[in-house]
Order: C-alpha cells, then structure tokens, then sequence
C-alpha cells in the first residue's frame, strides 16, 4: 500500500457524537493550522439533534488556497463507534484512520488499502480524569494534542490558542494544556510521527479573519442601521439574530441614557416577525427578520403586500435542505424561485447571494440601502453552509465617510413647497415614488397604504386602466433596480472559449477549484458569479456570449436555471445543470465529473452508477 | 369606490383648542351598507379624537381586512393609515410602534380579523402590552365575504341565512383579561355616550387597550335570531357603571356622592370618573373582571362599560428598554459604531 503523501494539502474529518463538546476542541484545531499561515476551511455536518446523535467535522486544509469541499477524505478521526462503518468507507486508499483504540476494531472494518492508528483515547482519559464530565470533555482536547503530533503542528501555536480563548477564565488553561500534552506524549512515545501528511507553517493567511456568515450578516445589520429586529427561531438562521443581539448590546447603548437604540422581538411566528418588519419599514426603521425555508413560506403574503405597497423590508434567507422540513441541519440553495417570486399575483422579489462572510456583511448593510431606494423587499439569500460554519474571509472594512441612503422621502418643508403628493407618482420617470413617514405634516403628505389596488394619490380604484398602470409602473422600477445591484464577478479563461460556468453563493469556492481541475482536463471554461436578482445587463451579455453554459447549483430542480430561462427567455439547450442536492456542500470533484459527462470525449463513469448525477460524493 | 369628503366648513361648527373642527377628524365618505354598526363606531372615533384635540398627523390608524378593517379610510383623513393583511394588523402595529414611539397607535379589526385567523397576533400583542387602542367592529359575522357565521356568533344566534350557529363564542374582553391585557371594555356601536369616552380613555392608556364594540351587520345578521342584532343588545347591554373621561387640563368641578363614584388619574394625566358601579365589580381588580364578565354572561346579558384597567403598566418599549428618542429618527452618528471598532472585531477573528 501506498500511503497519502502530502503537505500542507488535505482534508481530515472528525466523527463525533453531538453534546460531547467535541466542537470547540475542533475549532481549536482548525485555528491552529489557521494561526501557522494555512487556509482552511472548516465545515460542521450536525443532526437535527440536542445530543447523542452521530455529528462531523470536516476541515479542508490547502496551501493552494482552495476553500470549498474538494470530496473525499484523507485522515478520518474516528471517535463515534456509531458511525464507524460509515467512517472507514470513506477514507481515500492510502489514507489514514485514527480511532479510540480503547476497544479492538472490529475485524470486520479493517481495510487493506489505509493506514489504521489506534490511540487509547478512553484509557488516557480514564486514568487521568475521575469526573464523568471531564472525561468527555477532555478525551476531545486529548485528540488534539494527539493530532498536533501525528501532523507535526506547532505545539505553541496551540497553547497560545488556548490562552487566547480561556481569556478571563484563566482557571481553565493549564488544565486544557495538560490534557493536549497527555495525546501529544502519547504520540509521541508510541506511534510513528509525523504520518505523510502534515502541516508546515506557512504565509498564505495574510489578514483574513476566520468567521461565519451569520455573524458577518448580524454585523452587517448593525453598520447598516437596523433598529428593529423581529424573528421567529429557526436553523440555520437563529444565530443571525443572536450576533446582531450581542454586538447591539455592545455598541448600540445610548452611552447617556443606557437604553437601547434598538429593539429585537421574538415574534410569535414568522408571519408575524415580517409584519413587523413591515410595519417598521413603513414607519421609517430600518428593520430586518432572518430565517429560512419554512419560515419564508409563510411570509409570503406579507412579502406580497410590500412588493406592491412597496415598503422597504429586509429579509435575511439563511437557506437548508427542504421541502418541508427536510433535512433541516442540512445546506442547500433551494428557496431561490420561492424567493424570486413569493406571494401570489405577479411579483418579483429582489435576491442578493452573498458568497463570503465579507459580502454577508457588506450586502448586509447594503440590503437597508437598497430597501430604502427601491422601497421593496431585499432577500439576501445565504445558506447554513456560509451562515453557520467559519469561513476564511477577507477582513470587514467600514467607509467612515459613508452615509445611509434613506431613499426618497419628503420633509414637512419638501411637502409645503409641493403642488399636490401622489404616493404612487412616478416623479422623476425611475418609476421610484416619493413617501412620507407617518406623523410628518400637520396637513400633508398623509395617505392610506393598501394591499388592494389604487391611482397614484393612493386612493382606493378598481379600474383596469389604473391598475394596469401600477403594475407596469412597478416592472419599470424592475428595470431601474437592475443598476442598483450588485454586478457579477466575471473570470475569463487564459484560452478562447464558447463555454462557461454560471455560480452564485456557497458554489463558489468549490466551483473555482474545479475549473482548475477541468484546464489540467484541456477544457478551458469562462465563469461567472451572479451576486443578485434582477440579473443585470452584464449577465444578459455573458449568456448571448456564450454558446454552452454550466449552471452549477444546490438544488434539484436547478432553480437559478429556470430563472435564467425564464427571464432571458433563453433555451433549455443552452442551459446545462450541475447539481448536488445531498445536503453536504457541493464539491470541486463532484462539478468536474458532472461537467465532463456533458462533454463529448469525455466519458467519465460515474463513481456510484446507483445514484443520479447530482450527489456529494 | 370611496371619494374624498367635501371640505366644507360650516362658520359656526364648534373648533377644539387646535382650531380644528369636527369635520378636520374625518376621512372619505363611507362605502359601508347604509345603517352598518362601522361607520356609528368610526364617527365616535371622530368624536373622541377631536374632542381629545389630538393632532391628527400624530395618529397612524392601522386595520387587517374585512369591512371593519375598511373604516379607516373613513375618519381622520390627515392621518397615515396602513389597510395590511387579513388577521395580521397587529404585527405591523407592533413594528411600527417600535419604530415610532410619539405617534398613537389606532388598530381597527373586526370579529373574523381578530378572533379567527388574527388571534394569535391578537393574543401576542396583548402579552406583550404593545402600546395601542384596539377596536374590535364585532358583528358576530363575516361581513366582508357575505356573512358567514364569526367565532364570535353566540351559539344558538342565527344570521339572516338562518341555521343557528353550533359552536360556543370566543368573548373578546374575557380572553383578553386571560391574557393579561391592561384595558379591557366593551361597548355597542349604537351607544355613543358610552363609547366615546371609553375611546377616550383607551388613548390616554399606557398599554394595550381593547374595546370590543358590538356593531350590527344590517346586511346579513341584524335578524331577529341573531344576538348581534340592534334590537337584542339594545335589551340586553348591561353597563358596569359610566365612566366620563376628563382631560388632563380641565379642572374638575363637580363633586358626586362617595361610594357612588370614583376617580383616577391615567398616566397622562388626565381623569377618568367611574360612576354608579355595579356592587359586585373593582374594575382595578382582575379576577373581579373575570367574575363579572361571566356572570352577566351566564345570565344572557352583555356586560358593557369599562370592565378592567391596571393603570399602572410597564408596556413594551419600557420592558425593552428602547431609547426614548424614536428609533426612526437616529442616524448614522447613533447607529454606525465606525471602522475603528470594526478592525478591533476582526483582530479577534485572526
Ligand atoms: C388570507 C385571507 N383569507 C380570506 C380572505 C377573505 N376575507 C376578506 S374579509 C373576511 C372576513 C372579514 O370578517 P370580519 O373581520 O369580521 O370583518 P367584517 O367584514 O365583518 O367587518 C375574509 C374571510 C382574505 N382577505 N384573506
Ligand atoms: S356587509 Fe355588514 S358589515 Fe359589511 S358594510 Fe354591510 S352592514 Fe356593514
Ligand atoms: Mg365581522
């Protein structure tokens, strides 16, 4: 057998059981290899579960600076026999698999092609700790020193780690220490180390930060003057509301007074936190609800009325595996036409995808922005595999000198220098109107906001013509809202090329990695990342100047696709999909073979002939 | 189709100490049913609000859907209104609010918006005491999809249609006390003696305040099975008592017999006199609220009147603890903490 060689180039896994505090042992691990210069990414695949239920960990290491999942697994940490089977399947041959070697493996899982190392996780644990508690907890801190020898991590580096997050609790960092040097020592005096992969420091890090998009969005919303916050909780999106509560207890005390310059209300569903949001909107907060699949079905009657009464409101979608339930724990990008089109009657919805934690925070404070000019809804589209785990990031940046764009809305003194004010009067041909906040002009600018139809000074009307007129009034402003946001990212290949690939969001990463893999395969692909909904003209022009594009989603249905189809009126020929749906983040080897199927000459067999193109492997 | 009123100002019509008469407090002129129980409620609405010299433009009415929910239109014209969704009024009242504190908050629902498809919203915002008057229009049906029984339909009462109701009615003011609420009356739309000051004293109330208003349907459930019917509340309204509202700057002249009558200072400071109380009822007291309630009920009767109040009350912008400045008037300096803090977060994220 061969062994897997590599430095600074893997991915490793950790097999856990929930509620065992394994993950804060394997934060510490991935930031470990982040503080020696290392990109990583870090990738938790939990159950819908409070405790007991199998979990994982997966950090993808890469000098190279690939983030996505690349598929496949080099070194397996295996400490849930539960799942074990599972586990040793999915080593990669030559790989290794490290297990609690307090109880023999079951022969029946030995595996020829890898490397098998037992370490006594339980023993140490037991002949060190008394305290039940301790055990679990530091049987996860003992693998990490473990770790730290068999891949030659730099012991300082960790226990500087551990200071670091024991700040104020400083009872708690020479215990943590002891118990990484007992699986250090243990290491080291038993096994062969280091095994052919390791890590070396490295300068690949510069200053990027280490963070989850639900932080970066709570951030977002606090930079971008939200006052009011109202949500109904929901995985994967609850630690959005969470991060904007702890930073607004933080920064957003009226330093005289002590009261808040803002207000979170838990609503009693998801109806109701849009209705508040709503309600701020058109009293002039700036205000914001965060949630998911579940919970943006049922505000789409709501999402309807300020489409049409046009109100600003923002909507944070931090996307999971549906119908239905799903796999609530689970990422997928599969609210997109739900999202595009919620409510009934004719409407469209303004999408923002975001694909890093850095534009979680940016288009975040951006939403507020755009809600206030184009008085509609924005829905920043995110998804639990962003939102919920961290991701290496560019650093947050803030313009001091920037000021919020509050759209158009008139003073008491704009309303007595005016003729007559029509809400819905398209004034300065932008198919934008003008508003008025309640409680402005003792006389003025008062007008009743409805969800049924109405003429420009909104008066009640049920004439064909006047409701007409709105309605294309109001597909005008799609038009207008086209140069307000964000424009793709557009990578054109070394080579000349008709082909390209088309990502938004979390397929970012991997989909990068592939490309490179697809230019070794001699297939040179232009590429395209659409940040928002409406697509603006640069995307129409990428797609009239491409014969063949790959459109590369986390759905089934290829949702994006329909959209491009039905927007551009492009046909299916020139649309191909490449999918995963298994709720694990798509990865760069999976949308290399799925691109090469499409090809002709390129005849790959798919890995697993029983599942359909589209699955994680 | 609803039109503007004409503007037309009688020299003699009697102004409020805004210079505003009675007509500055009105809307558009009204599509209801000619004799609909709305529109008497919308005009004591009228009332109270000039008589209380309220600056219009400092009231945001706001209404779910159904006729009820219509009536908006059909008072104070000057004032921003928001007609949002079946049911739903009350979280885009509760959103406002937290957005603008200085502006009073006029929701105005019916039986079907509040007791069917809104009764959780209803429910939540009297938990969390949000700070607004709450009218329900309770004509026991939905008028609005032409009379189908309410879940405010006695049972036994039988709309124009004629099969009588078979299940129980939900009481509006006995859930409300359930659910903690800090004002509860209820009243007739056809008695506007009581009304008006009852409207009054709800909008000088620091809390949630709920006047649940009997308001006929003539169209569909004014017959004589129905006991939403003029005819019937008529004979069997029972008040707790009568309740004149004085403002906080007029002073108080006459005096009444002890035991008889009672005063109390609202937080705004101004008066309410509570005269010729039921024996059995402390309208300070919940649980006498709930007897009272269900004893009137019990014997057929309809008890009307002020039925609890808890004057007292902490409502949601103090249990937040929100800025009294109103959150849509800070700006950038207030809200942006600036890169400086910014770079200072990402430091611990390296
Ligand atoms: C989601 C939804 N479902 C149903 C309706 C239809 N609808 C309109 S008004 C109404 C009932 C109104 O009854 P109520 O609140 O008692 O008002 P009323 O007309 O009796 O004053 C219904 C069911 C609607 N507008 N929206
Ligand atoms: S149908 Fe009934 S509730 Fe509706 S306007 Fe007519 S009388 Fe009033
Ligand atoms: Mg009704």
């Amino acid at each position: 057998m061969k062994s897997l060689e590599s430095i600074n180039e893997f991915v490793i896994k950790f097999a856990n059981v929930n509620g065992t505090g394994s993950a804060s042992a394997n934060n510490l691990f991935a930031k470990a290899l982040f503080r020696m210069g290392l990109p990583v990414s870090p990738k938790n695949i939990f159950p819908s579960n409070i405790q007991g239920l199998p979990t994982w960990y997966e950090v993808r290491v890469s000098e190279k600076g690939y983030l996505g999942r690349r598929g496949g697994v080099d070194i397996m940490l295996s400490v849930n026999p539960q799942s074990m089977p599972q586990d040793v399947r999915e080593v990669e041959p030559g790989g290794y698999f490290i297990y609690d070697s307090t109880k023999p493996l079951d022969l029946r899982l030995h595996r020829k092609d890898i490397n098998i190392i037992g370490i006594p996780l339980t023993r140490i644990c037991n002949e060190e700790y008394e305290d039940p508690r301790q055990r679990q907890l530091f049987k996860n801190v003992i693998y990490v020193g473990a770790l730290a020898a068999l891949l030659d991590i730099d012991f300082a580096v960790l226990t500087e780690l551990v200071a670091d997050q024991f700040k104020g609790k400083e009872k708690l960092v020479l215990p943590n220490i002891h118990a990484l040097e007992l699986g250090h020592q243990y290491v080291k005096a038993n096994l062969d180390c280091p095994l052919g992969i390791r890590v070396r420091k490295s300068d690949k890090v510069g200053d990027k930060i280490l963070l989850d998009g639900n932080t970066a969005l709570g951030l977002g919303a606090i930079y971008g003057g939200a006052t009011v916050a109202a949500w109904y909780p929901i995985t994967p999106s609850t630690s959005v509301v969470d991060a904007y509560e702890r930073y607004a207890k933080r920064l957003r005390i009226d330093p005289g007074t002590g009261r808040q310059n803002f207000a979170i209300v838990q609503a009693e569903d998801e109806l109701a936190a849009i209705g508040m949001v709503i309600g701020a909107g058109w009293n002039g907060a700036r205000a914001f609800t965060a949630t998911s699949g579940p919970g943006l079905s049922l505000m789409s009657e709501f999402l309807g009325l300020a489409y049409f009464a046009e109100i600003p409101t923002v909507l944070f979608d931090v996307q999971r595996a549906g119908p239905s339930t799903g796999m609530p724990t689970r990422t997928q990008q599969s609210d997109v036409l739900s999202a595009a089109y919620a409510s009934h009657g004719d409407t469209k919805q303004v999408l923002l995808f975001p694909s890093t934690p850095r534009e979680c925070f940016d288009f975040g404070a951006l939403s507020f922005d755009l809600a206030d000019r184009l008085q509609t809804p924005i829905i920043l589209m995110t998804d639990l595999d962003l939102g919920m785990n961290d991701n290496m990031s560019d650093p947050l940046e803030w313009d001091d000198e920037r000021k919020y764009d509050r759209g158009k809305v008139l003073t008491a003194e704009d309303l007595d220098n005016m003729e007559r004010f029509g809400r819905y009067l398209d004034v300065d041909g932008d198919a934008i109107c003008y508003r008025t906040y309640p409680g402005t002009h003792p006389e003025k600018g008062a007008f009743f906001t409805r969800g049924t139809s109405r003429d420009e000074y909104a008066i009640y009307t049920e004439r064909g013509e006047e409701y007409e007129k709105n309605m294309l009034r109001l597909l005008a402003k799609w038009e207008t809202i086209k140069s307000y946001v964000p424009r793709p990212e557009i990578i054109r290949s070394e080579q000349q090329t008709e082909m390209a690939v088309l990502y938004y969001g979390t397929s970012e990463e991997a989909s990068r990695e592939a490309l490179d893999y697809l230019a070794a395969d001699g297939v040179h692909l232009n590429a395209m990342r659409v940040r928002a909904f409406p697509f603006n003209d640069e995307v129409e022009q990428f797609m009239a100047d491409h014969e063949q594009v790959f459109v590369i989603e986390q759905n089934r249905d290829a949702q994006l696709r329909t959209l491009l189809m039905a927007e551009f009126e492009l046909g299916p020929d020139k649309l191909k999909s490449v999918l995963c749906f298994d709720g694990t983040p798509i990865s760069a080897r999976n949308i290399r073979k799925q691109i090469l199927m499409h090809l002709p000459g390129y005849n790959v067999t798919p890995l697993r002939r029983e599942r359909v193109v589209g699955q994680g492997e | 189709m609803s039109y503007q009123q004409p503007k037309f100002r009688h020299p003699s019509l009697p102004v409020n100490d805004l210079g505003y008469t009675r007509a500055d407090y009105e809307g558009a002129i009204s599509t209801l049913c000619a004799g609909c129980g709305h529109d008497s409620i919308s005009g004591s609405i009228v009332r109270a609000c000039h008589e209380l010299s309220l600056e219009p433009h400092k009231i945001a009415k706001l209404s779910g859907i159904g006729c009820s929910s219509k009536s908006p239109t059909y008072f104070l014209g000057k004032s921003h209104g928001f007609n949002s969704v079946h049911g739903r009024m009350p979280s885009v009242v509760t959103g406002a609010a937290m957005a603008n504190r200085d502006l009073l908050y006029l929701g105005v629902s019916g039986d079907g918006d509040t007791a069917s498809i809104g009764m959780g919203q209803f429910a939540h915002a009297i938990r969390r005491n949000l700070n607004m008057v709450y009218i329900v229009m309770n004509n026991g049906c939905y008028g609005l999809t032409k009379g189908q029984d309410s879940a405010t339909a006695d049972e036994g009462s039988a709309s124009k249609k004629g099969d009588p109701n078979p299940f129980g009615a939900i009481d509006l003011p006995g859930l409300a006390l359930q659910l903690g609420a800090t004002f509860v009356a209820r009243s007739f739309s056809g008695d506007k003696e009581q009304l008006v000051p009852l409207i009054k004293a709800a909008m000088s109330h620091r809390g949630f305040a709920l006047i649940d208003v009997v308001s006929p349907c003539v169209t569909f459930n004014n017959n004589s099975a129905s006991t939403k019917s003029y005819e019937f509340v008529r004979e069997h309204a029972e008040a707790t008592g009568t309740v004149d509202f004085v403002p906080m700057r007029e002073e108080i002249t006459t005096s009444y017999e002890p035991g008889h009558s009672q005063e109390v200072t609202m937080h705004d400071g101004s008066v309410l006199r509570l005269r010729k109380m039921a024996e059995d009822l402390d309208p300070f007291d919940r649980g006498s609220a709930m007897m009272a309630l269900e004893a009137s009920r019990s014997s057929g009767q309809i008890l009307t009147g002020l039925i609890y109040m808890d004057k007292d009350s902490a409502d949601l912008h103090e249990v937040l603890n929100t800025s009294r400045r109103p959150l849509n008037t800070l700006a950038e300096e207030d809200l942006c903490p600036g890169d400086k803090v910014l770079q200072n977060i990402n430091q611990s994220l390296r």
